[in-house]
């Protein structure tokens, strides 16, 4: 077993011919057919693993190579999936996550045993906080090694049980295909989630001729798509009854692929809608009953409708504290119609007086149809319009202050259809970017929200981006916008996208500062700037062009719509530094554990 | 493609210039001068009402688990009660007479809704076959092993005696008695027994059956935890 114990993880020093096959362009010959429920014959177990993958439906995969994983590499040779080669394990993750959001099917990473396995850890634990189906395929020593702390040994089923939906040690080269066809079913079952399989290097090298079956997830894990029928009815008197209803759609509404569904509700019976951040796209921001976002930096209006609500109609959302703010002044006088997939977030953080247990699209249909006439609500969506006018989500562009970042955000709207797709990294950044970019599709905004990930950003639009061009829209934008800070941690996947002529827009919004920590010290450790201060950033337009990408940079407002223009144009991956305001803060702002309706729109506020 | 905001002013939606009626956000009214509703919630998220506030209280409750008697159920199971906080007495597994089942008891101290949520983070396990709080008149017992010093033998098996115990080893420098029971009378034994100097205890918690034919764990299938157990003799 010493060619597992020694084998070097990703040196591609001494395998120059592999890397050709491992960076996905030779495999990605002749089109994927991959719509068979049975899998072909096979002579391994890494064999059974990659057939189980194609008969599952699998057509991309992300990840890193290295010892423990090379039987399954090596299996993926002759095999339909498009293989893409990251930089770093933690970009396999994230690109899997976001290709699994765009296209709307689990997304699939790969990396070996120990580090490998370790650095897919923080893209495991972001898509299991945003519900999100990704299969992850770890390399293991050989199963008489385990335990024995042998070389790149990590307790990979331990240290992801805590972030898994369910993690499995593959057992046998008999079983192993099966039991990867249950995780890639596993991960998508009723409320998505990540699953992994942990593939010892010698159940993946043993010979077998045992064909996968075909692909369910495990008993149980997938429940009824319907509400409870007296439960709806009870749910639609008391619609029927609000006089201030809001909804409240959050990223199961999107999951579930019910935004039709959901926008035929709200416009049936006229009721204002609020999202929560994953929930944006779930309906269009520009309609007039749209509300936006509401929670920490949410909108204003937003959040005066959450506050003031009578029945507040949630769909597909866990009530994250981003969201709610101090629990005891959430929507205290709304009684609650909350629809999940998964009955333990009924009432885990909010009492639900409806509770309806089921697809988010299946019983909003069953609400639409249940609800008799439309709640006498005319007067109310007045009061929510005059709050949209009072509160309005805008920022002052003082001549004599540097370019501010929400200018650029909205720039880049203007010049993007709305089918655009937007990635970022967590911070500052974001916020303006979900804030001031009008969302009107779901499956258009990809971020990281329960784990809050800086560096989500750049792997996603790389995972983005080949989702759209697998689904046969090269044609669609894929724009991520970054912090400095969040750029500088994961930027190496800047080499894949150049490597695989990716076409995204990388647009930095550089205020050399980790801003939003700056922002919370402003605001609550009396400006003391404790390692926020990030002048020490390097100069990514160069930087860019050493990868090989095209490099911006944009200091004032006159340059930004044609450097927009160019880097949109270019075929290819693209990198504007705009130097943006340091001083600019996210509002509003509802403090942590604070009020809702209380949200600060001025930092003297907090 | 580009808007034509190629002058130096903003021309975009949000930006606001001295020009523009709409308040920037630091002239928007501050969140004193807003209306704020009057109702409450408590920390579980339940409406408050202002009459009687109630407020939940914590209290013993014993939960059963059939479990797939595979590797890791113990650590996913433990892992999920240290996760997300809940406060556990005790935790014990065993095998059943079917194959590849276990059956998990845990003593949890937590209020109603800590509760529930305890049964439904178990249920969304996937090894675990159903779960649930035992019913409050069912049987609990609790086995100890109890290693005493042996100076005064009688006295010793006096006590033992008085708690339905037995003396499982016995030696010239220590005495070991086993007993079984319910948790309190078990506390009550151990009270007894410690004036002649308690040199080791081991006990297990509770284990606990739902008396006559109620299924343990809710939702349990008869047979799924045990042989049939009707004959026709």
């Amino acid at each position: 077993m010493s060619d597992t114990a020694a084998q070097p993880r990703d040196d591609d020093a001494e395998e120059p011919d592999d890397a050709a096959n491992a960076d996905g362009s030779a495999a990605a010959d002749g089109p994927a057919d991959a719509d068979g429920p049975a899998a072909g014959p096979v002579s391994t177990g890494a064999e059974s693993v990659v057939a189980a993958l194609e008969a599952a439906g699998a057509e991309t995969a992300f990840g890193v190579q290295g010892g423990a994983i090379m039987p399954v590499y090596d299996a993926l040779y002759d095999s339909s999936i498009r293989h893409v080669t990251m930089a770093h394990e933690q970009g396999a993750s994230h690109a899997a996550d976001a290709y699994g959001v765009v296209a709307g099917e689990p997304g699939l990473c790969l990396a070996t045993s120990g580090p490998g396995a370790t650095n897919l850890v923080t893209g495991i634990a972001d898509a299991d906080m945003d519900s999100d189906a990704v299969l992850a395929l770890t390399g293991q020593v050989p199963t008489e090694f385990v335990g024995n702390d042998a070389f790149q040994e990590t307790d990979t089923v331990g240290v992801t049980r805590p972030i898994t939906k369910h993690n499995y040690f593959a057992h046998g080269a008999d079983t192993v295909g099966d039991t990867v066809g249950e995780a890639f079913e596993l991960s998508r079952a009723g409320r998505p989630g990540p699953t992994l399989v942990d593939l010892p290097k010698d159940v993946t090298q043993a010979e077998t001729d045992e064909t996968p079956g075909p692909a369910a997830p495990p008993a149980g894990t997938d429940p009824d798509p319907n509400a409870d029928a007296d439960a709806v009815e009870e749910a639609a008197r008391a619609i029927e009854a609000a006089e201030r209803p809001v909804c409240l759609f959050g990223g199961g509404v999107i999951k579930a692929d019910a935004s039709d569904a959901a926008r035929t509700f709200a416009r049936t019976y006229g009721v204002p809608v609020t999202t929560t951040m994953p929930g944006i796209g779930s309906f269009p921001e520009d309609d007039e009953l749209c509300l936006s976002w509401a929670g920490m930096h949410g909108t204003g209006y937003a959040n005066m409708a959450i506050t003031h609500t009578d029945c507040l109609i949630a769909v597909g959302t866990r009530f994250d504290d981003r969201l709610t703010g101090g629990i005891d002044t959430f929507a205290p006088e709304a009684e609650v119609v909350h629809v999940d997939i998964d009955p333990a977030e009924i009432s885990k953080n909010v009492h639900a007086d409806y509770p309806l247990i089921g697809d988010a699209e299946r019983v909003l249909d069953q609400l639409t149809a249940a609800v008799r006439e439309a709640p006498d609500a005319e007067a109310w969506r007045e009061r929510c319009a005059e709050w949209k006018e009072t509160y309005p989500l805008t920022y002052a562009t003082p001549e004599d202050e540097p370019l501010k970042p929400q200018f650029v955000v909205e720039a880049f709207d203007e010049a993007t259809d709305d089918d655009t797709i937007v990635t970022t990294g967590v911070g500052q950044h974001q916020m303006w970017a979900s804030q001031f970019w009008t969302y009107t599709e779901p499956r258009t905004w990809v971020s990281s929200h329960g784990l809050g990930t800086m560096g989500y950003g750049v792997p996603a639009a790389v995972g983005a981006r080949v989702a759209a061009d697998t689904m046969g829209e090269p044609d669609r934008d894929v724009v991520c916008f970054d912090g400095d800070g969040s750029f500088l941690m994961t930027m190496q996947e800047l080499s894949v996208a150049v490597r695989e002529d990716l076409d995204i827009t990388i647009a930095v919004l550089n205020n050399e500062y980790i801003g939003m920590v700056r922002q919370w010290q402003d605001a609550f450790y009396e400006g003391r700037h404790m390692a926020s201060d990030y002048t020490w950033m390097p100069e990514f337009d160069k930087l860019a062009e050493a990868f090989g990408a095209l490099g911006l940079r944009v200091d004032d407002y006159d340059e930004v719509a044609p450097a927009v223009e160019e880097a949109l144009d270019y075929d290819g991956p693209a990198v504007i530094d705009f130097h943006v305001d340091p001083e600019e803060n996210v509002l509003p702002m509802v403090p942590s554990g604070g009020a809702n309706g209380k949200f600060a729109t001025a930092e003297d506020q907090l | 493609m580009s808007g034509d905001s190629s002058d130096s002013r903003p021309a975009t939606d949000g930006g606001v210039s001295e020009a523009d009626s709409r308040p920037a956000p630091s002239e928007q009214p501050g969140p004193e001068e807003r209306d704020h509703p009057e109702g409450r919630r408590n920390l579980e998220g339940i409406r408050i009402d202002p009459v009687v506030e109630a407020e939940h209280a914590s209290r013993r409750a014993v939960i059963s688990a059939l479990v797939e008697d595979e590797p890791g159920v113990l650590a996913r199971v433990s892992g999920l009660v240290s996760r997300r906080q809940f406060n556990i007495e005790s935790l014990t597994v065993g095998p059943t007479t079917v194959e590849g089942h276990s059956r998990i008891t845990m003593v949890v101290e937590e209020t109603d809704p800590g509760i529930d949520q305890i049964e439904k983070q178990m249920a969304k396990l996937k090894p675990v076959i159903s779960v649930g709080e035992v019913a409050g008149d069912a049987v609990t017992s609790e086995l100890v092993l109890l290693k005493v010093e042996a100076d005064d033998p009688a006295a010793v098996h006096a006590v033992s005696e008085m708690y339905d115990g037995r003396t499982v080893d016995a030696g010239p420098e220590t005495i070991t008695v086993e007993l079984t029971g319910d948790n309190a009378s078990i506390d009550n034994a151990i009270g007894a027994f410690e004036r002649f100097g308690i040199v080791e205890i081991a006990r297990t918690g509770p284990t606990a059956l739902a008396r006559g034919n109620t299924p343990t764990a809710p939702g349990e299938k008869p047979g799924t935890a045990g042989e049939p157990t009707t004959h026709d003799d």
